[in-house]
């Protein structure tokens, strides 16, 4: 956490020659950054709180429940038991996981290709890359090649098409060609090839960017919603977890294949407004958890080579 | 895409770099380790570097199959395209699609829309990063800041649909507030269905993902003033807002020049995902922006030419735009998106 802020100009206390804080300004701002907390903590409080809790207190508070009184994992329990959420996690894991690493794999490749200044056709092949983040062909042409190789209800359209993010591999490129070139030459002497070099020397002095890198993939692929509703707006077996929220909670409709009475029968008790926090906190607990481990990285991994690269 | 910016101008030793679209690998300095290959013949060159060309076919095929095949399916824009027939045989009319799209009021509104949302983003969003990284850098506490920092940065990653169902449970019809509204005999506002503010609400969404992840390259540039200029200046008897306005925000003009030109340059690309999920609620009159309009006239009522005309459209403009933008980043001496 703190690695992040290495980034504000203020390491150490409050130099001699700047004067004291007044009363009234540091009011104002303990105040406005405390409404800043508020403003992002407090809904994911409110929706994290009403998914732990129990029919009757969501009934008294009439709502969201601010005020946790009676706890429970009921929500959970059925939100997991039951067929389509469930489905959709494991589909939504597998994606990132799938997703993530194939990208990962061809885009440190292709970084690491076209890092070295001397290689034959690198300034062509990196035209190739560049051209596309200006001209696209727009929405319908993708969707009809997509579509036309056969994408539609297939797992890969929700991945291969949107598998390569040339900003990431520019980002990677810059670190792979601001290695120690005397590293490279070492490796180079011992007889080391490209992949070996890649392996060995390049990948292990570019962990930092390496993982920031895979974060944005990874919360790329676990976001994907778009190619989901273009791709296979009909299928719900395959939904993953954004298009089931969206669905389930924006939509408000059942989930398909189910009993109307399916999601928090009587039996249970669950309020069907904590199922609906219970899934929406599903799909943000991943991205909160793999916050931390990639956020140390930030400053080293992103800022140093795109912002002052 | 806010990661990639700033004064790329004194980094010694890394004339490669990562500014998309920077031409990279300039020609620049070319050291005795690069001339002598380039006597060498191309043969040799291939052999020795055919595993670096092997490395990158993956991506080069996916972009060749996702990127560059796409278009060539502009041509549909000219067609009444029938899938069933596909592009080929599919009948050819012309300037036929863009003659009805530009008498289609529908797609007007849109483009209204567009540039709407847009301005009301630009005047809105545009200065908050700036003023929240101002803020945080005058606070002293490391763990304060780190902590304030980590938690406005986390909403970036939160996907649209996610961040849509917390607005909506917060504001929208059956949310905190209205329940609130109600307990205390008010009537109750649905803001979420209200599209007479929807531009706001849209705005403030932005706002609410992305203002944390915009302070980091602010952050970036206030770190990199000169700690002796605020110390002189102060020796002078500037006091704390004259130090700002002297100091803090030239320092950080270049930065903000940027940012707000690779804004203009992307000015089209409001929401996307953001609109789509919305659009029920408030209605296509609020919600259509070229993108949405392109999917549903395109790809929902299977008009797929119709869609694509409009899609072509919209990279044109696009184009025109990035093309300004970067024309007016040099004029201001900067980089802009790609260099002069």
């Amino acid at each position: 956490m703190s690695e992040l802020t290495t980034g504000s100009r203020r390491r150490t206390g409050r130099p001699a020659w700047e004067e004291a804080p007044t009363a009234v300004g540091q009011g104002v701002k303990g105040v406005t950054l405390g409404g800043i907390l508020l403003l992002v903590l407090g809904p994911l409080w409110c929706v994290v709180i009403t998914s732990f809790s129990t029919q009757g207190s969501v009934n008294r508070a009439g709502g969201l429940v601010i005020v946790p009184h009676g706890l429970t994992l009921n929500a959970y329990r059925t939100m997991l038991g039951d067929g389509p959420v469930t489905r959709a996690l494991v589909v939504s894991l597998a994606v990132t996981a799938v997703g993530t690493a194939f990208s990962m794999l061809v885009s440190v490749l292709c970084a690491y290709g076209l890092s070295r200044s001397r290689s034959l056709g690198h300034r062509f092949l990196l035209m190739i890359l560049v051209v596309t983040m200006f001209v696209s062909g727009g929405l319908i042409p993708s969707y009809l090649v997509v579509t036309g190789l056969g994408g539609f209800d297939q797992y890969w359209a929700l991945i291969l098409p949107s598998a390569v993010s040339v900003f990431n591999i520019l980002v990677l490129r810059s670190f792979y060609a601001g290695t120690a070139a005397e590293l490279i030459d070492a490796a180079r002497m011992d007889g080391a090839g490209d992949w070996r070099i890649l392996w060995s020397v390049v990948l292990p002095t570019s962990r930092a960017v390496t993982a920031v890198i895979t974060l944005f993939y990874a919360v790329g692929y676990w976001n994907s919603f778009f190619n989901v509703m273009l791709y296979m707006p009909t299928s719900s077996q395959k939904w993953p977890l954004q298009y089931v929220l969206y669905q389930y909670v924006n939509l408000g409709t059942n989930m398909p294949g189910q009993v109307n009475s399916g999601f928090g029968n009587a039996a249970n008790a669950t309020a069907p407004l904590s199922l609906q926090m219970a899934v929406v906190v599903l799909t943000l607990v991943p991205v909160v958890i793999a916050f931390p481990f990639v956020q140390k990285h930030f400053t080293k991994g992103v800022l140093t080579g795109a912002v002052k690269g | 895409m806010a990661a990639v910016t700033t004064n790329s101008a004194d980094v010694p030793g890394r004339e490669e770099t990562a500014a998309p679209g920077a031409t990279t690998a300039a020609p620049g300095a070319p050291g005795p380790r690069e001339r002598r290959p380039r006597e060498l013949n191309w043969r040799i060159r291939l052999r020795r570097d055919r595993s670096l060309l092997l490395m990158t076919v993956p991506v080069v095929v996916l972009l060749l199959v996702f990127n560059y095949l796409p278009l060539f399916g502009t041509v549909t824009a000219f067609e009444y395209y029938d899938p069933i027939v596909g592009v080929v045989n599919s009948q050819w009319i012309g300037l036929d699609n863009f003659r009805q799209l530009f008498g289609d009021p529908l797609f007007w509104g849109s483009v209204w829309n567009t540039l709407e949302l847009a301005a009301v983003q630009l005047v809105l969003f545009f200065p908050v990063p700036v003023a929240l990284a101002l803020l945080l850098n005058s606070v002293l506490s490391p763990r304060i800041r780190g902590f304030v920092q980590s938690v406005t940065l986390i909403p970036h990653f939160f996907s649209w649909v996610l961040v849509i169902t917390l607005f909506q449970q917060m504001i929208g019809g059956a949310g905190l507030l209205n329940q609130f509204l109600r307990q205390h005999g008010t009537t109750p506002w649905n803001i979420m269905m209200d599209p007479s503010v929807f531009k706001l609400l849209v705005t403030s969404q932005v706002i609410w993902k992305d203002a944390g992840w915009g302070i980091i390259v602010f952050l970036a540039a206030l770190a990199a003033i000169d700690e002796n200029l605020y110390e002189a200046a102060a020796m002078d008897g500037a006091g704390r807002w004259r130090r700002m306005w002297h100091i803090t925000l030239p320092g950080l003009r270049g930065v903000i020049v940027l940012m707000l030109v690779l804004r203009l340059g992307n000015i089209l690309n409001v929401g996307f995902e953001q609109l789509l999920i919305q659009r029920y609620a408030v209605g296509h009159d609020a919600a259509d922006v070229l993108d949405t309009f392109s999917y549903y006239y395109g790809i929902g009522t299977n008009n797929y030419g119709y869609g694509a005309a409009a899609g072509i459209f919209k990279s044109a403009v696009s184009l025109l735009l990035i093309y300004g933008a970067n024309k007016l980043a040099h004029f201001f001496g900067e980089d802009g998106l790609y260099r002069k």
